[in-house]
């Protein structure tokens, strides 16, 4: 009875929008198993907590004012008044961290596997331009609460971008809306925070999502050299989705784990006329930047400390952005591109760990 | 003399009024300024022998009362010799022993000061003559403070001036200058040290470092133009103007009466004068360092009550604390802590009370506060405790649904092998 | 086929138990609390015509005490009813038609100056209105 209803609705909609040929596509679809499978399932991981962030973002705003008078007062009613408040609160937090964790994990397991190669090459740029988006969630959303830590945190963040050589003035003062961090500031961290990024992060997690569909899993090198009757592979569907659909249910476990016995904690409120408390730090994944740019010497060469710093990594972020379109060859046992996705690594664990403990 | 006395002061008058209708026309007509038509301000200051404190603010000279007012002359003559001349009403320089009466010619006349301010007061040469200070003087003593002593005498402003030497914040440095200077004080034979003990104690901190005007500076216990110690009968009226319930209830007490007879000063006994230290708890009780100790014997009746008053209040306190640690690992739990703080603002205000109450040396009274808020604590704490709890059975619904995914995952995980050994069954693939 | 079953019970009834356990907290999540707003901005102080003439009464204004006045001329006004000195709890009176507080025995005039005893400063004054003939008591406005 229930499946005959199934089926008529099925038919009905395949009379229009033909979907027979997409679901034989899914069907058909291989993925292939290999020592290096592992790695397929970060990307799903991130969108599933992306998804997360969606859903629990969208009930915070329910309760959620921003305004210098409101913003901490409402999270803290958020997580003192409000049914499961402290639950949502503290799985976005959570899940936000998670997720940025996981599009790094999933952006080096493409890098090592040279996933980035011919045809994938704009899944790469693509997938870059999420990471960016994805930290700028963070650090506008860090601000969101008011509280203490972020509103220093916010200022040097942004006092980092003002240094930037010829625009960043202006880059400043638009981003702060004035020349301080004040509730201007606030209001336009919220609008890029609920509104600006979300739409472009779909737009592009969209495109990034249907080139995948399109060209399929890639293939790591010692895969591609076996024979087709050697290569074992699974259907998309049903086999590979469902693995997913565990993984997910996995990370749920263990971001709901996180939530409920280490529940985000809400600073004391920002005060602008109190002078920066200690450890004021940025979130982890900034924090191998802001270490770097704090170990330059004042002057290098003709160039300030800092400005130099951000050039470094303005140029660092464009030639990983571009990886696709300069990735030496693997010549002989030497694999440079191993080395240099080493190297990028050993250079944000080892800042990241300055930061953390000194 | 008297007639002349007289005469001179309605000439001063009717002189005050012309000067101060010329300074409302040139304010109106927009006129040269006072300095080029007073001949002796544009004399005195082109020679630049103007007095040396004189100040442009002085109240006087903004109500266009210039020199003159006082000194007496004919401003309007450019002549020294006439305009400076006893013919001109001219009386130069008073000596200090005349000067309450020199300002009291018209500070004492309400027919004429009240067209400056109609409720002013004009007792101050009268209290003055009560006071410490003019009773000395009129026996003769120039060292004593007269009017400028305090007002200063050319840069004079209302008390409520910020800028005046007998604002509220400003008192305890002008008194000061002479009460604090050692060599001058000497033949006096009183302490010299009550401003540096002010400076540390409650009111000082209060009026000097917080500038809280609301505290008493010098005057508002010794009084200011009839200023005296305050005496023995005196003191707790003295202290009771601000805290009337701590008089009242020590006034009710067989200790105020004994104060009495002994000659003691009530509330100083205990609490000092100058130096009146933040109360605490530690004041009262039967250890070496509380006041009572210093009566009280081991074993008297005295000794006891305060052994129990001060057990009292730490109990309070103790429980307070306690209650408000609760409180605040309450609020760092992200619980709700509103209820319990009501409660807690209860708590504080029976230990408030209580401490208040001592002053009755009543221990049944003080009981009674004190379980009060007792009371009151307890059951902040036990709804603390109600929040402490509600936070921790979070971690029961944790458990429930880390059940049922946990149970959907391993279901899950079946079906995934359930799913390929069927397709490898159908279809034989490896 | 007997496992088979079981297990697609199992997958059933805990998706259904899962989608519960999402959907509980989120419909509770949208359900307004008692308090329906941060930042309270004004608060409800019941009926006009039950506060008597010449009496005082306490109310909770967010995590602050507020004392609300009716004074003989039937006029309503609204204090902060923390006492400027020590935080006591100050109260109405209706003998003398001040504000008092019990801790210190210190005054306040209806218009929430201090004007004998300890308090050094007055009191914050809280707007009122009445609107259909209930008592709206307002945040104090905020200088600049």
């Amino acid at each position: 009875m229930l499946s005959d209803t199934g089926q008529k609705l099925y038919h009905w909609l395949d009379e229009r929008f033909n979907l027979t040929p997409l679901i034989d596509y899914m069907q058909h679809k291989q993925v292939p198993v290999h020592k290096h499978s592992v790695w397929y399932y970060m990307g799903g991981v991130a969108l599933f907590l992306f998804i997360v962030q969606v859903c629990s973002g969208i009930l915070l705003l329910f309760y959620y004012q921003p305004g210098v008078d409101s913003s901490h007062e409402s999270v803290r009613f958020i997580m003192t008044k409000v049914n499961f408040g402290w639950l949502v609160r503290s799985v976005h937090s959570w899940s936000a961290n998670l997720m940025v964790f996981f599009v790094f994990v999933h952006m080096f397991s493409t890098f090592f596997t040279r996933a980035y190669q011919k045809p994938r090459e704009l899944t790469w740029m693509t997938g870059f331009i999420l990471l960016v988006l994805a930290m700028t969630f963070g650090f506008s959303g860090y601000l969101l609460p008011w509280d203490e830590l972020a509103f220093f945190a916010t200022k040097v963040g942004t006092d980092i971008a003002g240094a930037v050589p010829l625009i960043g003035e202006a880059m400043k003062i638009v981003l702060r809306g004035g020349d301080d961090v004040t509730g201007a500031t606030l209001s336009r961290f919220y609008a890029i925070h609920v509104a600006m990024i979300p739409a472009l992060f779909t737009v592009i997690l969209g495109l990034h999502l249907l080139f995948v569909q399109r060209q399929g899993m890639h293939e790591p090198e010692a895969f591609k050299k076996l024979k087709p009757e050697q290569k074992k592979m699974i259907p998309f569907f049903p086999n590979f989705v469902l693995r997913d659909v565990l993984l997910w249910l996995i990370i749920l476990n263990i971001l709901l784990f996180l939530a409920v016995l280490f529940p985000w904690e809400l600073g004391p409120k920002a005060d602008p006329f109190v002078s920066a408390p200690e450890g004021i730090r940025p979130e982890w994944y900034f924090m191998f930047m802001f270490q770097f740019l704090k170990m330059l010497p004042a002057h290098i060469g003709f160039m300030e400390g800092e400005v130099a710093g951000i050039l470094f990594f303005t140029l660092g972020g464009l030639v990983w952005l571009l990886t696709p379109l300069w990735a030496f060859k693997k010549r002989g046992k030497v694999d440079i591109m191993l080395l240099c996705g080493l190297l990028v690594i050993a250079f944000i664990l080892v800042m990241t760990v300055i930061g953390y403990v000194y | 003399m008297k007639n002349q006395n007289h005469a001179s002061f309605l000439c001063l008058a009717a002189m005050a009024v012309l000067v101060l209708w010329a300074a409302g026309l040139r304010a109106a007509e927009d006129d040269p300024p006072l300095s080029e038509t007073d001949q002796c301000l544009s004399c005195h200051l082109d020679d630049d022998v103007m007095p040396q404190d004189y100040g442009e603010h002085d109240i006087h000279m903004q109500k266009g009362l210039s020199c003159a007012g006082c000194h007496g002359g004919d401003p309007a003559n450019d002549d020294m010799d006439d305009s400076m001349s006893p013919a001109a009403g001219y009386v130069g320089i008073p000596d200090k022993k005349d000067i309450p009466r020199f300002c009291g010619k018209c500070h004492s006349d309400i027919d004429f000061m009240r067209q400056y301010q109609p409720a002013i007061q004009t007792d101050q040469a009268e209290q003055y003559g009560h006071s410490v200070h003019g009773a000395k003087l009129m026996r003769g003593d120039t060292s004593v403070a007269v009017c400028t002593s305090c007002h200063s005498g050319h840069n004079i402003m209302p008390a409520s001036d910020p800028r005046s030497t007998v604002y509220a914040l400003n008192v305890p440095e002008t008194c000061n200058k002479c009460h604090g200077d050692a060599q001058y004080m000497k033949k006096y034979d009183i302490p010299t040290d009550q401003y540096e003990k002010f400076k540390k104690s409650v009111h000082g901190q209060a009026l000097l470092e917080e500038q809280d005007t609301g505290a008493p500076a010098c005057n508002d216990c010794h009084g200011n133009h009839g200023a005296m110690p305050p005496g023995i009968t005196s003191i707790s009226h003295v202290c009771g103007t601000c805290h009337i319930n701590n008089m009242e209830y020590f006034a009710g007490t067989k200790m105020a009466a004994g104060f009495k007879k002994k000659k003691l000063h009530g509330c100083e006994e205990c609490h000092g004068n100058h130096e009146v230290p933040k109360p605490s708890d530690k004041m009262i009780g039967d250890d070496k360092s509380s006041v009572c100790a210093q009566c009280h014997e081991s074993g008297d009746k005295g000794f006891l009550t305060a052994r129990v008053l001060r057990t009292r209040l730490d109990t309070l306190a103790a429980a307070y604390r306690k209650a408000s640690v609760m409180k605040e690992r309450v609020n760092s739990l992200g619980m709700d802590d509103l209820d319990i703080e009501f409660i807690l603002q209860e708590a504080k205000q029976s230990l408030t009370k209580a401490r208040t109450m001592i002053h009755t040396f009543d221990t049944l009274k003080v009981s009674a506060l004190t379980t009060e808020g007792l009371v009151k604590n307890q059951q902040a704490i036990r709804e603390a405790r109600v929040q402490i709890e509600a936070y921790y059975i979070r971690r029961k619904g944790l458990g429930a649904s880390t059940f049922i995914i946990t149970l959907l995952i391993v279901a899950l995980y079946l079906k995934i092998r359930e799913i390929e050994r069927r397709q490898k069954s159908t279809t034989g693939e490896v | 086929m007997k496992r088979n079953r079981f297990l697609n019970i199992i997958l059933g009834g805990g998706t259904l138990a899962w989608l519960g356990s999402i959907f509980y907290p989120v419909f509770s999540f949208l359900n307004p609390p008692k308090r329906p707003e941060a930042n309270v901005h004004s608060v409800k102080a019941g009926p006009a015509d039950k506060l008597a003439v010449n009496s005082g009464e306490i109310i909770k204004f967010g995590r602050r005490p507020v004392l609300l006045i009716r004074m003989d001329t039937g006029e309503v006004r609204a204090f902060s009813a923390t006492c400027t000195h020590l935080d006591c709890i100050v109260q109405y009176r209706q003998d003398s038609k001040q504000i008092w507080c019990a801790c210190h025995n210190g005054y306040y005039d209806l218009r929430g100056r201090n004007i004998s005893g300890p308090p050094p400063r007055p009191l914050d004054v809280y707007p009122v209105n009445i609107v259909n003939n209930e008592i709206i008591v307002s945040k104090p406005k905020q200088m600049g």
